[in-house]
């Protein structure tokens, strides 16, 4: 099992006519995902490498039984093209585009929830999700990840959520799914949704997630874990050296006032219970005796 | 990005929200050509991104053209905590009976807008809500439904302002409701808003934080171009390169915030500290890191450079080809040591192994790079 995605998940590119788009498009059909579409409304009727372009979301989702949809297009038409998605019917928005304004993430993420609310957002400004072997929606290097479980991965940030992938696999733990929720002011997906999920599925056996300084996602979540979760979590948070009131890249990222430390995020998970390692590679090792005792 | 008060006020003012009338000036002469059109008295503020101005004597109250003068001219050139003063913004002095507090950011736990109102303004708003809780009505606006009028009163009475201030609150609330949707703030905030003797609301001070991702949609360069910046940040962000400079001898070039933040804090763990902070972004081409490389090779504290690349969207072949492109142009003083995997990592790798040497050297693990990269930077700095 994974969770959000199988191997049924039917997926169209919103932007696959640009040249990321493109590029990892065709590297997610190569892996196997089922890629069944891309929109572009300029270049409806003409193919990506086979792949065939419609002029929109609702098109494809009646020609080709589209479920998902992976969204590449410019920071400024994101808005658009969620709420196009959405109106189109397909039940999981993923949006890798950086660098979309806050106030649109926050319109359109109450939106999706109060009008859609079966529909499930990812990002913006993620690398996606990966069940391996199954479907690989996003930027993730699919040869990176191995399948059949036990471990399901959560992380906020893009390129940490690859080097955990890449870390289990290096010790032969396999892995359910791998989230990457983005980090992002307004994630359309949580750490919580995503523990939940995982809890949820019986073939996740231990979840590792990995955080970052800013904000208060991993406070919450170790919350959720203490009181709602039976399997055990694994963390690791980057920023321990982060100086406070500088932005570290993303938007999220910036210890305030005191707060949103990976201090105070990794007593809060370890009072929750959680294992915390204090760089990915000591997390990996962490998973591994978990893994090991399950 | 952060507005000074006086670009605050004009962002203010451009979404009808009654500011002080006044201007700006970066000279006496300009300070006194400005207090012309103006009523005595006057206030001159200095304009910095940095709190406590009025205690280091960064605002001052003029009744004449003289006092103008000599209190311009001790501001401008003013060291306020490391800040040096090179505008004042100068208005009219307001007579105030009442001061409040009021602002709108995002509530990223509730994922919608929060609005805070308080009757004990003036003060910084932290410690009102450590000391007296109570004190801020607040409110959740779902971005969707927007700031109704009925939700508006019904908040600006559980603040329990003045009766009399209730009308002009309400209107200037829902102004700067439309000022931090409209305007693509991450924060609008008034500190203080006065209720005046004759019973008039307006904004006494301007704290605007701007999104800078919604930049395309606004005439924002007048603003980007008074940032404030550290002149390797400088050179980093003309390159489109995400940059914070630290003080320490291993300079980190890495993709992706959340790694970069990574490869700090594995540098501190084996005994090193980090010269800067570099995230080369997602999509980052050849052109890219050699640019990268050129901004760490500026940095006279750089001993050695270690570039940690993890490829998802960022290819290992366009990033071995532009570690290779900088190689050829630019002399990099430091030694590199690399660390490559994910996206194209093979053919990264291949495309480095023609050029490997005591100068640039590839290893397998972040945690072996790092401990390479700062037995090169002069090994263990504790």
């Amino acid at each position: 099992m994974s969770i959000f995605v199988d191997e049924n998940t039917r997926v169209l590119y919103q932007g696959l006519t640009g040249s990321q788009g493109r590029f990892y498009g065709l590297r997610n059909k190569a892996y196997g995902t089922k890629v069944v579409a891309g929109t572009n409304p300029k270049k409806a009727g003409t193919d990506v490498e086979g792949i065939p372009i419609y002029g929109s979301v609702a098109e494809v989702v009646k020609e080709t039984g589209a479920t998902a949809s992976c969204v590449f297009i410019p920071a400024p038409g994101v808005a658009d093209a969620v709420i196009e998605a959405a109106e189109g019917g397909v039940k999981l928005i993923v949006v890798i585009t950086e660098g979309v304004p806050a106030h649109d993430e926050a319109r359109f993420y109450n939106k999706l929830r109060r009008d859609f609310p079966d529909v499930r957002l990812l990002g913006p400004n993620c690398p996606g999700l990966i069940s391996p072997g199954k479907c690989n929606i996003g930027i993730t290097a699919g040869e990176i990840a191995m399948g059949d479980g036990p471990v399901g991965i959560v992380s906020r940030s893009g390129t940490l959520t690859y080097q955990a992938l890449y870390e289990l696999t290096q010790q032969g733990i396999g892995q359910t799914t791998c989230v990457g929720i983005g980090g992002d002011p307004v994630p359309g997906t949580t750490f919580i949704d995503c523990l939940s999920a995982f809890e949820a599925d019986p073939d996740t056996k231990a979840v590792m997630m990995f955080g970052e300084i800013g904000g208060s996602a991993e406070e919450e979540a170790a919350e959720f874990i203490a009181t709602k979760m039976t399997k055990p979590v694994v963390a690791y948070i980057a920023g321990v050296t982060a100086p406070p009131g500088k932005k570290m890249g993303h938007a999220g990222a910036i210890v305030s006032g005191g707060k949103g430390t990976a201090e105070a995020k990794m007593e809060a998970l370890r009072e929750a219970g959680v294992k915390v390692g204090n760089n990915p590679t000591e997390a990996s090792a962490l998973m591994a005796e978990v893994v090991a005792s399950l | 990005m952060d507005l000074y008060e006086y670009q605050g006020k004009q962002f203010f003012a451009s979404f009808g929200i009654p500011v002080s009338p006044g201007g700006v000036a970066t000279t006496v002469e300009e300070a006194v050509a400005l207090v012309a059109g103006l009523e005595f008295p006057v206030v001159i503020k200095a304009q910095v991104q940095v709190g406590g101005r009025g205690k280091a004597g960064g605002i001052k109250l003029a009744n004449n053209v003289d006092e103008v003068r000599t209190h311009a001219s001790n501001i401008l050139g003013m060291d306020i905590k490391g800040h040096i003063v090179e505008i004042v913004w100068i208005e009219k002095a307001s007579d105030i009976a009442e001061e409040y507090y009021a602002s709108f950011t995002l509530d990223r736990g509730a994922k919608q807008y929060l609005g805070m109102l308080s009757a004990e303004g003036g003060v910084e708003i932290e410690a009102v809500a450590a000391d007296n809780p109570e004190a801020i009505a607040r409110i959740h606006i779902n971005p969707v439904d927007g700031l109704t009028d009925e939700a508006c009163r019904a908040w600006v009475a559980a603040a329990k302002l003045n009766p009399i201030a209730t009308e002009g609150v309400v209107e200037i609330l829902q102004k700067l409701y439309r000022a931090y949707v409209e305007g693509d703030a991450d924060l609008a905030e008034i500190n203080p808003l006065i209720l005046t003797p004759e019973g008039k609301v307006h904004a006494l001070d301007a704290k605007v934080t701007l999104d800078a991702n919604a930049a395309f949609r606004h005439e924002w360069a007048e603003y980007e171009a008074t940032q404030v910046r550290d002149e390797r940040e400088e050179a980093a962000n003309a390159k489109g390169l995400q940059y914070v400079g630290l003080e320490g001898s291993v300079g980190i070039i890495a993709n992706g915030a959340g790694l970069a933040m990574s490869t700090l804090d594995v540098v501190n763990q084996v005994g090193g500290s980090a010269a800067n902070f570099l995230d080369i972004g997602g999509g980052a081409n050849a052109e890219v890191m050699a640019g990268a490389l050129e901004v760490i090779n500026n940095d006279p504290r750089v001993k050695s450079i270690f570039i940690n690349i993890f490829g998802g969207i960022t290819r290992g072949d366009e990033v071995a080809n532009g570690i290779v492109a900088a190689l050829e142009r630019v002399d990099i003083a430091a030694p590199i040591v690399i660390r490559l995997d994910g996206t194209n990592a093979d053919e990264g790798r291949a495309i480095l192994k023609t050029h490997e040497s005591d100068r640039l050297i590839s290893l397998p693990t972040m945690i072996a790079a790092a401990e390479k990269a700062v037995a090169l930077a002069g090994g263990k700095s504790k």
